[in-house]
C-alpha cells in the first residue's frame, strides 16, 4: 500500500506521479508503436479503429461525464467532420489544414447546438440533440452538390508532407499520434481551472455562479470542446471506411458513443478509452465466437445489438462506475492486499443529491 | 462606517412579498446577523444580494459599487462569497477540488495556455493550492484534503463549504444557517471561527441564523425579520428585549398556529417557528415545533436528516 507524501504543489498535480505508473505507460507506448510491424494487417486496421472511437469517445466524455450535459447528437458531429474534411480534401487542402479546419467547423456547429443547453438540460437537451443528429442526417442525405447525397462520396487518400498515408501502418501512427494529442490536451485542460469549473457547473449551479463561474458559458464551452474532438475523430473516420454514406452517421453511432462513456465510467478519461475500446472491439468479438456458438443462437439476427444491451444492462445494474470504477477497484485490490474489504467503495455512493431532502 | 447597504428592497413572486422596502446597512468587520420565523424572506436577502433573485425594487450597494444588477456570476469577484443553507458541494469531487473550484475568479491562465498546461498556469495552479492550504489550516480541515465529500459526515461538510467561501478572498462573507444541522460541540467550534474570520482576516460577516446562542455570542447586530419586513434593528439584548420581538415569541409560545385563524392574522402576528427564543431548547427549533404542532419537521433542517454525521 502507498500513501502520497507530496513534498511540493507540483506533485500532487502530476499527470503520472510515481515511477511504476511512468513505466507501464511507456512500455504500453512502445508496444503500440511496434504493433504495425508485428501483427497482422487487420488487427493494424481494427487498433486504427479503435484509436478513432477513442478520440471520439474523449470528445463525448468531455461533455457527458463532465459537465453532465446528455448528448444523443454526437453522430452528427462525426458526420459532420467526416463530410467537411472530405470536402476540403477535395478541394486541394493539405491533409492537416483540412482536418484542423473540419474540426474547426464542427466546433462552430458545436457553439450553435450548445446554444440552447443553456435553457435545457437533462431529458430536454438528449431530445434537443437527437433532433439535430436526425436533421444532419436528412441534409446530408439530400445536399446532392456537396455530400454526394444517399450514394455516398469518396474520401481522397491522405497525404502528408508528400507521403501517401493510405498505407494501413502509416495510417495507424497519424491516429495513434492524434489520439495522444486529444488525451494530453484534454488531461491538461480537466485538471486545469477549465476541468474544475465543468465539474463545478455539473454538480451544483447554485454553488458555481457563486464562485464567479459563468455557468452558460462553460455549458457552451463544453459542447464546442467536445465537439472540435469529436470533429476530429470524423475527419479520420473519413479515411477509415473511405466512403462515406448517411446511413454511416446514424442513431446507432450515437447510440454506441453514449454506451461507450457509459460502460466506460462516467467523468473519466480512462474510462472513455476503456469504453471505447471494449464497444469498438465487441462487434470483432461476437464474429470471432459465432462460430463457436450454437446454431440457433449464431444465426439469429440482431445478436449484435442483444449483446450491446445486455453489457448496458449488466454494467448499470452491477458496476455503476463502469469500467474505470472496475479498475480503481482491482487496483485498489493489489495494493492493499489482503486488506482489501467488498464494501470500501460503499461510502462514495452515501449522499447523492437526491437522496438528501429524505 | 458602513460598508454594504441594502436601500428600499423589495422582492415579489406573484402575489407573494418576500421582501417588503427592507433597507439596512452593515459596518466595516461587522458580524451582522439576520434571524426571524421561517417564510421570513431572510434566505430571500442573500439570494438577492447574490443576484439569485431580480428585487422589485430597491439598491444593493457595496464598498460604494451599486451591485443590484451585476450578472450573477460577477457578484464574487466584487468580493462577495457565500455559503448555502442546503450544503452545495461539488460531490464528484474531494475537498481540495472543491476548495480550487472557489480560486475560479483568480486567473489560471487562459483556455489555450490552460490546454498546453504551460508553466504560468502550474505556477498558477501551485499559488492557489497555497492559498487553499491557508484555509485548510485555518478550519483544520487536514485530515479530509483528500477525502471526496459525498462521503464526508455532515458537519463536515458544513465547514468545507465555509472554507470553499473563504478562498475566494472575500471581504464579505454571507452564511446561511451555518450552524443548522450542527452538534453543539461543532456550533461552539463555529462560533470560534466566525470570529477569527471576523478579527483576523477582517472579513465582514452577514449571517441568517436560527440558533440564538450562536448568534448571541458572535453577532455586533441582529435584524430580526418577519413576513419580509424589518422587525427590529439592534444589538442582540436590545433586539431580545424589544417588545415587538417579545410579542412575537409570546405567539409562538401561545401555539397561534393551531388556531383557526391561523394564517390570517396580520402581518407582525404570525409566527411560527421558535427563531427569536432566548437559549437553546431541547431539540433546538425542529423540537419546539414538534412540541408545538404535534407534526414532524419538514423543513432543511431537521436533525434526522444529518443521519451521516458523526459515523
Amino acid at each position: 500500500m502507498r500513501f502520497s507524501y507530496d513534498t511540493n504543489y507540483r506533485d500532487a498535480h502530476a499527470l503520472l506521479r510515481y515511477l511504476p505508473g511512468r513505466l507501464a505507460y511507456v512500455l504500453l507506448l512502445a508496444a503500440l508503436l511496434i504493433a504495425p510491424w508485428v501483427m497482422p494487417k487487420y488487427v493494424v486496421g481494427e487498433l486504427s479503429y479503435v484509436f478513432i472511437m477513442c478520440i471520439v469517445s474523449l470528445g463525448l466524455m468531455v461533455l457527458v461525464g463532465y459537465t453532465g450535459q446528455v448528448s444523443l447528437g454526437h453522430s452528427a458531429f462525426i458526420a459532420i467532420g467526416a463530410y467537411t474534411h472530405t470536402w476540403l480534401l477535395a478541394q486541394g487542402t493539405p491533409l492537416l489544414a483540412s482536418m484542423l479546419m473540419a474540426a474547426g467547423f464542427t466546433g462552430l456547429l458545436g457553439l450553435v447546438i450548445g446554444l440552447p443547453a443553456i435553457r435545457v438540460s437533462g431529458l430536454y437537451l438528449a431530445m434537443v440533440t437527437l433532433a439535430f443528429a436526425i436533421l444532419t442526417e436528412h441534409v446530408i442525405g439530400h445536399w446532392k452538390s456537396v455530400t454526394g447525397g444517399f450514394s455516398g462520396l469518396a474520401v481522397g487518400s491522405p497525404v502528408l508532407f508528400g507521403q501517401d498515408l493510405s498505407k494501413l501502418q502509416y495510417f495507424y501512427y497519424l491516429c495513434l499520434a492524434l489520439l495522444v494529442l486529444v488525451l494530453l490536451g484534454l488531461l491538461n485542460l480537466l485538471r486545469a481551472k477549465t476541468g474544475r469549473a465543468f465539474m463545478g457547473v455539473r454538480d451544483s449551479e447554485a454553488a458555481a455562479y457563486s464562485l464567479g463561474i459563468w455557468v452558460a458559458g462553460y455549458k457552451v464551452l463544453a459542447f464546442v470542446v467536445s465537439a472540435v474532438v469529436t470533429g476530429l475523430g470524423g475527419a479520420l473516420l473519413a479515411h477509415h471506411v473511405g466512403f462515406l454514406t448517411p446511413e454511416g452517421f446514424g442513431l446507432i453511432l450515437s447510440l454506441e458513443l453514449v454506451l461507450m462513456v457509459t460502460i466506460g465510467g462516467l467523468g473519466s478519461l480512462r474510462g472513455a478509452i476503456l469504453g471505447a475500446i471494449l464497444i469498438s472491439m465487441l462487434p470483432t468479438f461476437i464474429s470471432r465466437i459465432k462460430p463457436l456458438l450454437p446454431e440457433q443462437i449464431a444465426k439469429q439476427f440482431g445478436l449484435e445489438t442483444f449483446v450491446f444491451g445486455l453489457v448496458l444492462a449488466v454494467f448499470v445494474l452491477f458496476e455503476p462506475k463502469g469500467l474505470n470504477g472496475r479498475w480503481i477497484k482491482f487496483k485498489t485490490f493489489l495494493e492493499t492486499f489482503p486488506l482489501y474489504r467488498q464494501d470500501m467503495f460503499k461510502r462514495g455512493k452515501s449522499y447523492m443529491k437526491s437522496e438528501r431532502y429524505k | 462606517m458602513s460598508v454594504f447597504a441594502v436601500s428600499d428592497l423589495s422582492l415579489r413572486f406573484g402575489g407573494v412579498q418576500a421582501i417588503g422596502a427592507l433597507s439596512f446597512s452593515v459596518n466595516q468587520g461587522e458580524v451582522f446577523a439576520i434571524i426571524g420565523p421561517n417564510g421570513a424572506g431572510k434566505t430571500s436577502v442573500l439570494n438577492v444580494i447574490t443576484r439569485v433573485f431580480d428585487p422589485s425594487h430597491g439598491r444593493v450597494v457595496f464598498e460604494g459599487q451599486d451591485i443590484t444588477r451585476l450578472p450573477r456570476h460577477r457578484v464574487v469577484h466584487s468580493g462577495i462569497a457565500r455559503t448555502f443553507q442546503n450544503i452545495e458541494l461539488f460531490e464528484g469531487g474531494t475537498v481540495l477540488d472543491n476548495l480550487l473550484l472557489g480560486r475560479h475568479r483568480f486567473g489560471h491562465g487562459n483556455f489555450f495556455a490552460q490546454w498546453l498546461w504551460t508553466p504560468a498556469v502550474r505556477d498558477a495552479e501551485a499559488a492557489s493550492r497555497a492559498r487553499v492550504e491557508d484555509v485548510i489550516e485555518l478550519l483544520d480541515l487536514m485530515p479530509h484534503r483528500n477525502s471526496p465529500v459525498a462521503g464526508l459526515p455532515y458537519g463536515v461538510r458544513k465547514v468545507v463549504e465555509l472554507a470553499r467561501a473563504l478562498v475566494t478572498e472575500p471581504r464579505l462573507l454571507l452564511l446561511d444557517e451555518p450552524a443548522s444541522g450542527l452538534n453543539p460541540e461543532e456550533t461552539r467550534e463555529l462560533a470560534f471561527w466566525i470570529g477569527d474570520i471576523q478579527k483576523d482576516l477582517g472579513i465582514t460577516v452577514i449571517m441568517v441564523e436560527h440558533d440564538m446562542s450562536l448568534v448571541c455570542e458572535t453577532a455586533d447586530r441582529v435584524l430580526c425579520m418577519n413576513m419580509g419586513q424589518l422587525l427590529a434593528l439592534g444589538k442582540p439584548g436590545e433586539v431580545q428585549a424589544n417588545p415587538e420581538v417579545i410579542r412575537l415569541i409570546w405567539a409562538l409560545e401561545s401555539d397561534v398556529s393551531r388556531s383557526p385563524d391561523f394564517g390570517r392574522e396580520k402581518p407582525g402576528d404570525l409566527v411560527r417557528s421558535g427563531e427569536c427564543h432566548q437559549g437553546r431548547q431541547p431539540g433546538g427549533c425542529a423540537g419546539a415545533y414538534r412540541r408545538r404542532t404535534g407534526r414532524q419537521w419538514r423543513g432543511q433542517d431537521h436533525p434526522a436528516q444529518h443521519h451521516s454525521r458523526g459515523d
